[in-house]
């Protein structure tokens, strides 16, 4: 692991202990019959989430797919503001108009979740296109996951980027399964960033659940789009606990196999890191944690309380 | 600047010259497409524009109509405006995704935290012989979408006012033009300000015994109709909904009112077409109860557009097709 000023490792840690409580909570709030609709959960995927958003600078543009709130909680976003759009209250960020898979802040650069699956890359490219044309020097990262590689979007987008140099960094989050299907029995490569070479772009293979590899894997990747270079694809290999979505029982892959991969928890690699490294002392760390379990706390109550829209709200909007 | 000169020229030339004026005005303006660049796009509409604004601004894109239209719709909600040009209307098949998901969701989905200014440019229509994958009319799919608009030009004039009306407005819009309509040649105000609204219907033609409500192509044969009728002392009304959704109905149920006869016609299939709709809409409103004769809808057939010139032409409502339809409606009494 490479070293990291305390600031950005303590808010790293801190953010996705953020994003572990908040799904934890949101799992909770489905299980109790709270939450309208359903919810896809990247406990688990903390570290591709999050860690990567840290390398990102401001006015730098995001797109997240529909398994995002690890990914808006990195990228910034309010936990409080979530809360009450998963909850579908009136202040949340969509109005109660969009749930847990249309998270956006798109005037501080968060194009959205995404339910589509696939339906960020061209949405990515254009984002980049407004930071190219316009010369803002700005990256856009688009998410998104190893099935969204199989859709066409993918590959007319890459292709795009490549041909225009669009300032895109593609994360592709491999977590091993499209809901229930292995990768391996829908594409013969073993590794998803060997689809670069057909874009002439680099394409790298990562560790997904280590935090510091993904950061720094990140920085390089945002400097070189940033540079006016291209785009990169990179590949986190990762996995998610939870299944595809609140309706999955899950008999697609064994309790053991969830168990070796829980081994290799990116929140527990990180906090063996900072205990090992001294960064932090126990007490610190104890504290982050606790303060992160408290924000999200805080952001249910503060959900709760939050009004319903007004009936006659569901004509707004529709056109500008 | 204010010009009130008016000059004669195609409806092609009329589209082109609006897109460009748009262009000149505002610099957010983009135009992205298929052969647009050298060749001048498919059909000649961009013609001299790459020589005009260059590569940054005419951009030439691989065969990819979702990365065309999905790259719009991320370009317009960070603050460009982008023209898209979709070869043939056909291929908008390909688009869906992010025509129909991501664009015009993307504002109502998220609370109207952004706006989606785009416009998608949609050349449609058979008669061209270019069968079944080159020659539809698919605007019902896209008026069921609600946060599209969909505009449809008949004239030159009103080609150039809906393609800058369409490129100010800060939502999709879809702007359908009609392949036999661009060579046709109609007088059109260079005023850089002439707009032509949306969500406008226009009446065509006053008239009081029966109502012709239809759009693109089949507006000049409803017109040879209407002037042949004239001759034999019959005046029809002829109301053109250049805004097809959402369509401005006042109009139309006005004329209702006054001629108590309609026919509403167009080149789609009629099975699930517009046609369907606007009689509903006139069935429920008032207009219904001033009504001396079963509605009638012309549409084209319920078939693919096929090749051999005599069988295509079979398929889309001709002047005959017209005149005969009145006959009918007067003669129900």
């Amino acid at each position: 692991m490479i070293e990291l000023p305390e600031k950005i490792l303590l808010r790293m840690y801190y953010k996705m202990n953020q994003a572990r409580f908040f799904e934890e909570k949101v799992d909770d709030l489905f299980t109790k019959g709270l939450v309208h609709g359903t919810t896809h959960l990247s406990i688990g995927q903390e570290a591709t989430g999050v860690a990567s958003c840290m390398a990102l600078e401001k006015g730098d543009l995001v797109s997240l797919t529909h398994r995002g709130h690890s990914q808006a909680i990195g990228f910034g976003l309010d936990v409080n503001l979530m809360m009450a759009e998963i909850l579908g209250k009136a202040n949340g960020y969509c109005k109660g108009k969009g749930g847990s898979m249309h998270i956006a802040d798109v005037r501080n650069g968060n194009l959205g979740a995404n339910g589509v699956v696939g339906g960020g890359f061209n949405l990515s490219c254009g984002a980049a296109l407004t930071q190219k044309y316009k010369k803002t020097g700005k990256v856009v990262l688009c998410f998104a996951g190893d099935g969204a590689t199989n859709e066409g979007s993918f590959h007319e987008s890459l292709n795009l980027a490549s041909i225009w140099k669009l300032p895109i960094v593609f994360l592709i989050e491999n977590n091993l399964y499209g809901m229930s299907t292995p990768v391996a029995k829908h594409m013969n490569i073993e590794n998803i960033s060997d689809r670069s070479a057909s874009y002439d772009m680099p394409g790298l293979t990562i560790d997904g659940n280590d935090p510091l590899e993904v950061y720094n894997i990140l920085l390089k990747a945002l400097r070189y789009a940033r540079a006016g270079r291209g785009p990169v694809l990179i590949e986190a290999k990762t996995y998610r606990y939870s299944g595809h979505s609140k309706s999955d029982a899950q008999d697609y892959r064994t309790r053991e196999e969830v168990e070796e991969w829980q081994k290799r928890d990116p929140i527990l690699k990180m906090k063996n890191y900072l205990k090992d490294n001294k960064v932090f002392t126990d007490k610190q760390i104890l504290t982050m944690e606790e303060e992160a379990k408290d924000s999200i706390e805080n952001a249910l109550e503060f959900a709760m309380e939050s009004p319903e829209p007004e009936i006659t709200a569901v004509l707004d909007d529709v056109y500008a | 600047m204010n010009n009130n000169e008016i000059q004669n020229m195609t409806y092609r030339e009329a589209i082109r010259l609006g897109m460009i004026e748009e262009m000149q005005r505002d610099d957010n303006v983009i135009f992205m497409g298929e052969d647009i660049g050298v060749y001048g796009g498919a059909f000649g509409l961009s013609q001299g524009m790459l020589e005009e604004f260059g590569e940054e601004r005419i951009l030439d894109t691989p065969i990819s109509e979702a990365a065309i239209v999905g790259t719009a719709v991320g370009a317009a909600t960070t603050g460009l405006r982008p023209i898209c040009e979709i070869m043939f209307m056909d291929f908008v098949t390909f688009a869906m995704d992010a025509l129909v998901n991501q664009g015009a969701k993307m504002r109502y989905m998220f609370g109207g935290q952004t706006q989606v200014p785009m416009v998608l440019r949609l050349p449609a229509g058979s008669g061209t012989g270019a069968a079944a994958q080159h020659s539809q009319s698919l605007e019902a799919w896209l008026c069921h979408v609600p946060g599209l608009k969909v505009v449809t030009p008949s004239t030159p004039a009103q080609a150039k006012g809906l393609i800058k009306a369409a490129i100010r407005d800060n939502n999709p819009v879809c702007f359908i033009e009609h392949k036999l309509l661009y060579s046709t040649e109609g007088e059109v105000p260079l005023d850089e300000d002439f707009i032509v609204e949306i969500e406008k219907t226009m009446t065509e033609r006053p008239g009081k015994d029966v109502t012709i409500v239809t759009y693109g192509t089949l507006l000049p044969k409803a017109m040879e109709a209407a002037a042949f009728l004239a001759e034999e002392g019959i005046e029809v009304e002829i109301l053109n909904p250049i805004t097809l959704y959402p369509m401005d109905m006042k109009p139309i149920v006005d004329s209702v009112i006054k001629t108590g006869r309609v026919i509403v016609a167009h080149e789609a299939a009629k099975t699930g077409g517009l046609g369907g709709e606007i009689v509903a809409r006139i069935a429920e409103s008032e207009a219904f109860d001033y009504l001396n004769a079963p509605m009638i809808r012309l549409a084209g057939l319920d078939v693919p557009i096929p090749y051999n010139k005599e069988l295509e032409a079979a398929v889309i409502p001709q002047k005959s097709d017209f005149i005969r339809a009145v006959y009918r409606l007067l003669d129900h009494e």
